[in-house]
């Protein structure tokens, strides 16, 4: 229970999606002009993260990975080279699902996400965050962890970079540096303020 | 100046992916800690960019329009995992050091909006280069973070020693915070400063003008 503590702190604080292993950039420096577009794509990408990493863990450990089709009588053969193609597949249908949920019975929830549902499929930290957990070798319960605390630390930052940017936009900043370039340099700071939480445990 | 040149060499300055349309941004920031994974990131990219750019457009006709992403991440996933199966054969430590950002071309927005962009509405030949063309004006500006961030960060330049670090009885005291993540985001900022004070047409109109001020003189 310890571990899995561990992973949540550790994956939103320390290896936040977006601040330190920069994924996930092009929808965090698009979408974040506004508080409530940016708290809305947050909590889509919560959702879809904890869903679809617990998914393709399971897919991997039982079907991609060396030695997972024994129960075929194939012991020898490993498809972990079809994996892209798995993830990226259960990925846009898990989009696809939870959009066809979301909008039969919580239609408040659908219209609040609206265009940021669909555009989640191309969002390089929901595949950044299953290609980490093969890459670690997560259980099944330390995949949930991962999933949950990766996709909080996105929305954290996303939301926090949008407070930012909605006071920014009153700043004289120089023409050449105006919009992204200050964007960039404004998610540097924060990406520095970040740092020194590196070395918190539990 | 011909179609084709045209359209290889604009995204290097005037359309850059990166600085201007706000594509690819993730793997330009992780890779670029040393200068030969960011050469080998920039290869795999052009060419997963070109050819997705062609077959995407050899089939464009066929395609229903309802089901073209599914037809598209099909494609880009199968040209991804063909380069990963390459490097994993022939550059073993390349392929660890970039990890999972391989994977990541397929999520990557260069392939996937210059596909639905450009390759969804011109012939195939023309849409191989501007592939091309893209790639290389993201490699532009990633070879150049790269090489800033290993020169300062480690005093190399693609392994070889170029000024001597104090470690090794040298002069230069190398900078650590060129190696993690804030200064690839404060060098692609400025990056993008030099570029727009030269290109004055790509400097963003502001959502606020500050008004002049009010006061008069004899008040004060």
């Amino acid at each position: 229970m310890e571990g899995l503590v561990n992973i949540v702190v550790q994956s939103i604080f320390i290896e936040n999606m977006a601040l330190q292993l920069f994924l996930g950039m092009c929808t965090f420096l698009a979408v974040s002009k506004k508080i409530e577009t940016a708290l809305g794509l947050g909590v889509a990408v919560v959702v879809v993260q904890t869903i679809t990493i617990p998914a393709n863990n399971l897919i991997f450990n039982y079907l991609l990975r060396e030695g997972a089709l024994a129960w075929l009588g194939l012991p020898d053969v490993s498809l972990q080279f079809l994996g892209y193609l798995c993830y990226i597949g259960v990925i846009a249908a898990m989009v696809q699902i939870l959009e066809m949920f979301l909008d039969k019975f919580v239609p408040a929830l659908y219209n609040a996400l609206g265009v940021y549902l669909p555009l989640i499929t191309v969002n390089c930290a929901i595949l950044g965050g299953s290609l980490f957990m093969v890459e670690r070798d997560y259980t099944f319960a330390q995949s949930v962890a991962f999933g949950f605390g990766s996709g909080f630390g996105w929305g954290l930052a996303i939301v926090a970079l949008a407070g930012i940017r909605e006071k920014l936009k009153y700043s004289d900043v120089p023409e050449g540096l105006r919009g992204l370039g200050i964007t960039f340099i404004t998610v540097g700071l924060m990406s520095l303020g970040f740092m020194s939480l590196s070395g918190i445990s539990l | 100046m011909s179609a084709t040149s045209k359209v290889l060499t604009k995204p290097i300055l005037d359309n850059n992916p990166i600085a201007l349309q706000i594509l690819g941004v993730c793997s330009a920031l992780a890779v670029t800690t040393s200068l030969q994974v960011t050469l080998v990131m920039c290869l795999a990219l052009t060419s997963v960019t070109a050819f997705s750019n062609l077959f995407i457009s050899l089939i464009r006709h066929h395609m229903p329009s309802s089901i073209r992403i599914i037809i598209q991440m099909t494609i880009i996933a199968s040209l991804v995992i063909l380069v990963d199966q390459f490097l994993q054969a022939y550059a073993f430590q390349i392929s660890k050091s970039l990890s999972v950002f391989v994977g990541l071309i397929i999520t990557n927005c260069i392939v996937m909006g210059r596909a639905e962009a450009f390759a969804m509405k011109n012939p195939p030949l023309i849409s191989f280069m501007d592939g091309i063309g893209n790639g290389l004006g993201y490699s532009v500006v990633l070879i150049i973070v790269g090489s800033l961030r290993e020169l300062f960060g480690s005093g190399s330049l693609l392994g070889f020693q170029i000024l001597p670090t104090l470690s090794s009885g040298g002069w230069y005291q190398p900078n650590g915070l060129m190696l993690l993540a804030p200064s690839a985001f404060f060098i692609i900022g400025f990056l993008i400063w030099i570029l727009r004070s030269r290109r004055r047409e790509q400097v963003e109109i502001r959502e606020y003008r500050l008004a002049p001020h009010t006061v008069e003189e004899g008040i004060i």
